[in-house]
């Protein structure tokens, strides 16, 4: 017997996802090579390894692109709800079939740990398109009128934290509800996307209905600009999201932005500690802290503040850090060079401001983006650490005396995406939950996502929601 | 709450002074989320144990077994049978450990220990009026001192379910502590029938309660209702020694018992003990199966490691 209960390495097999050496756009049912000629490679963040070489589509390709849309949304717009639905319903039954191969491919292209594709993403992926399935021939019932219309083209922007899953947040209701989409995934993460078009085909889904446009910030800047898009779907930075409402501003394009978070995690001294401090490390280690609407500020009642810092520094102790394909990892990779700098001066400040840093012992892999699991103590709303959004596994712990308090603190930040509350008593759940200005307010759990349920933010968050009912209002013309 | 041990200590002999501070600490311990419980029982219990992780797995939850049997039909025959299993669980095997112990009733532990003699196998037996507990407390107590006098080495108790759950944790802590003290060098598992508290707050109290009268392991159930050990009811019943020890430096073991049948399950359990009170608890001195068929399951995984290939309930013994 060996002397301590190691888990060896329980790796998921790369076997079965088949990474071509090079992918084209997928522009009206083909896959074809950008204008210009222009290719850019993606890396897996764990290993620094090439995966593949994508082409990079330029304002050519995004003409071409909307063009196909343009033309494939006079006959998709006019199929009734439910041969579009059989549609929806099909892609999501090839999602479950192939979950596993898209899981795989996932962890490779962005470092998250196997763990969450497989259990997390998706199932939240496949859950998506069923859910906006159901809505295609119900839409008179949604509230939006009796026969509410679509709206045309959508060109859609989304960010490389949940590749898949926000692809599923903007094609599912934007196809359910009878419009053409054209979308960008991003740089770093354009793989499951191409296989997503694969899926599309496999469905038989008519051509030009859903074009693919891998490519860098200037792609998604032409295709928001484009004078025939109808509606603006953007996922990501803030500083993208005020760009892109300054652009189409005075246009009659209509736009969604889901945009940066600084989420309040709120633990009450009568709070389940054992659970709330499972929620924490959800909340804000959770695909390594890269997730907009992450509990990355944690407010604790000042009487039970040292408690649960041992408790949450003992579980901390216990993640597990390292190849993300291993079913074992907590932790995975960081998914860029460049956001991995980022994280890192971001920490170099709050030290140099004088917060106080912590991380459990951890060893980081020699290749790749990596990030151990950081604590922030002796926070105040004065450090950047507790006001920026830092996008990485660094959590800021800011203390509280009253609920009052609890909540002037949790709404003084220019974001306003999520929050969390901690507490035994269901009374008090209410009433702060009331005075949140937050889109999503957890109560006892955090980073919990479904179809049914509404998503988006207040002030500098963005505005329009994406998910539920509320969900299909974006693509729609109400 | 404190959080030096020395005042600690002084504020946990305070809460038993009555019914009235017993029954507020109690209730002021942390609450237990349900949902959120259970999803990180769930979540651990996706961790993926291969090769020379299952090896040493299925090698550590055999040396974890206390190999039971608790039946109204048990003869000397049977015990002795069962003794020879602990001791040897896999006669084509003679590098399998041995079992933690042999749980009988009170009036086979004399068999028990002889079918045992000398091999480092304990045997452990289920007292005070196992296992509804629905007796006076002399005849409880008389159960357990023929039991040790029998020669068990640990005495299993029922808690009175029925005084816990009307709210009279000073009976419950009292008879613990009475339990305890008539257990003599035998160690003493309390058993909480988690089934019937019923709520995860009230196994916790539980837990605590019996960790303050004295118990030196608090186990899950008797085997003998619907629900037993879960991992969710594990799970917390490891944070609670693991929270008491960090308040008072006393270590306490823990026993799922009661429908713990497969490998795969067993497996889990060690995870739990792993990820939450650590791998200080990772010995059968601190962690125990309650299981009869579990046994053979880990025998047949451990032969298919072994040899590469599938054998069948052919290949372990009927007992």
């Amino acid at each position: 017997m060996a002397s301590a209960f190691e888990y060896a390495p329980a790796p998921e097999s790369r076997s079965v996802v088949d990474i071509a050496p090079s992918y084209g756009l997928f522009i009206d049912g083909e896959f074809t090579e950008a204008a210009d000629g222009r290719v850019f490679k993606t890396v897996s963040p764990s290993t620094e390894e090439v995966l593949s070489e994508v082409a990079r589509a330029g304002a050519e390709d995004v003409d071409r692109a909307v063009g196909a849309a343009r033309r494939a949304f006079v006959k998709w717009s006019a199929l009734p709800g439910s041969e579009r639905a059989k549609y929806l319903f099909r892609i999501a039954r090839i999602i479950q079939e192939r979950s596993r191969e898209l899981a795989v491919l996932e962890t490779l292209d962005n470092g998250k740990p196997i763990k969450e594709t497989r259990d997390a993403d998706l199932p939240l992926v496949a859950a998506h398109f069923f859910y906006y399935a159901g809505w295609a021939d119900k839409l008179g019932h949604a509230g939006f009128g009796t026969d509410p219309r679509p709206l045309g083209v959508a060109g859609q922007v989304i960010p490389w934290n949940f590749p898949l899953l926000m692809l599923a947040w903007k094609i599912a209701p934007a196809l359910a509800t009878g419009n053409t989409v054209v979308l960008k995934p991003a740089e770093t993460t354009p793989l499951s996307a191409l296989f997503f078009a694969d899926i599309c085909r496999q469905a038989g889904l008519p051509r030009g209905v859903v074009n693919i446009l891998p490519g860098y910030g200037d792609t998604g800047a032409a295709l928001v600009a484009h004078p025939d898009v109808n509606k603006v779907a953007f996922t990501g930075s803030t500083a993208v999201g005020k760009a892109i409402a300054r652009q189409v501003a005075g246009t009659r394009k209509k736009v969604t932005l889901e945009l940066g978070g600084k989420g309040a995690n709120i633990v009450f001294d009568d709070a389940p500690i054992d659970q709330a401090v499972e929620g924490i490390v959800t909340g804000i280690f959770f695909n390594q802290g890269q997730v907009c609407c992450a509990g990355s500020r944690l407010l604790v009642q000042e009487s039970i503040h040292d408690e649960l810092l041992d408790s949450l520094k003992r579980r901390l102790s216990t993640l597990r850090l390292g190849d993300p394909l291993d079913k074992n990892t907590d932790i995975g990779a960081i998914n860029s060079a460049e956001q991995l700098a980022r994280i890192g001066s971001l920490v170099e400040q709050g030290e140099a401001e004088g917060a106080e840093r912590w991380s459990p012992a951890c060893e980081l892999p020699s290749a790749g983006y990596w990030f151990a699991p950081t604590l922030f103590t002796n926070v105040t709303q004065a450090h950047t650490v507790a006001r920026d959004e830092i996008f990485g596994p660094v959590l800021s712990v800011l203390t509280f005396r009253t609920p009052d308090e609890a909540v002037a603190k949790a709404n003084n930040t220019q974001y306003g995406l999520s929050a969390g509350i901690w507490t035994e008593k269901g009374s008090r759940i209410l009433a702060v939950a009331n005075k949140l200005r937050a889109g999503v307010v957890w109560s006892n759990t955090f980073n919990k996502f479904d179809p049914t349920s509404p998503f988006g933010g207040y002030k500098e968050s963005g505005h329009g929601r994406e998910g539920g009912r509320h969900g299909l209002e974006a693509y729609l013309d109400v | 709450m404190p959080t030096t041990a020395s005042s600690a200590a002084h504020a946990l002999t305070d809460v038993t002074a009555s019914d009235g501070s017993l029954r507020r600490f109690l209730h002021g311990l942390p609450g237990v989320d349900t949902v959120g419980l259970e999803a990180r029982a769930a979540s651990l219990g996706t961790r993926s144990i291969k090769t020379t992780a299952k090896a040493y797995a299925i090698d550590l939850a055999i040396s974890m077994v206390d190999l039971t049997t608790l039946e109204g039909a048990d003869t000397p025959g049977k015990v002795r049978a069962l003794g020879a299993k602990a001791v040897h669980p896999d006669p084509t095997d003679r590098t399998a450990p041995t079992t933690a112990a042999v749980c009988v009733y009170p009036d086979m532990v004399a068999t028990a220990k002889a079918a045992v003699a000398g091999s480092g196998v304990l045997v452990a037996s289920v007292a005070t009026a196992f296992p509804a507990g629905r007796a006076a407390l002399d005849v409880k107590l008389a159960d357990v001192r023929d039991a040790v006098a029998a020669g068990a080495d640990e005495i299993d108790m029922v808690i009175d379910r029925g005084a816990f759950l009307s709210g009279r944790y000073l009976k419950v802590y009292d008879e613990i502590v009475a339990v305890k003290e008539a257990s003599g060098a035998a160690r003493l598992k309390v058993i909480f029938e988690t089934g019937e508290l019923s709520t995860y707050d009230n196994i916790r109290r539980a837990s605590w309660l019996g960790m303050l009268a004295g118990a030196d392991f608090i186990k899950t159930s008797t085997g003998k209702v619907a629900v037993n050990a879960t991992p969710a009811n594990t799970l917390l019943m490891l944070e609670a020694v693991r929270d008491f020890r960090a308040q008072t430096g006393v270590q306490v073991g823990v026993k799922p018992a009661g429908g713990i049948r497969t490998t795969k399950d067993a497996v889990k359990f060690l995870v739990l003990v792993n990820e939450t009170a650590g791998a200080d608890w990772l010995t059968n001195h601190w962690f125990r199966f309650g299981a009869s068929s579990l046994l053979n399951d880990l025998l047949m995984q451990r032969q298919k490691l072994a040899t590469g290939r599938y054998s069948g309930p052919d290949y372990v013994t009927v007992d």
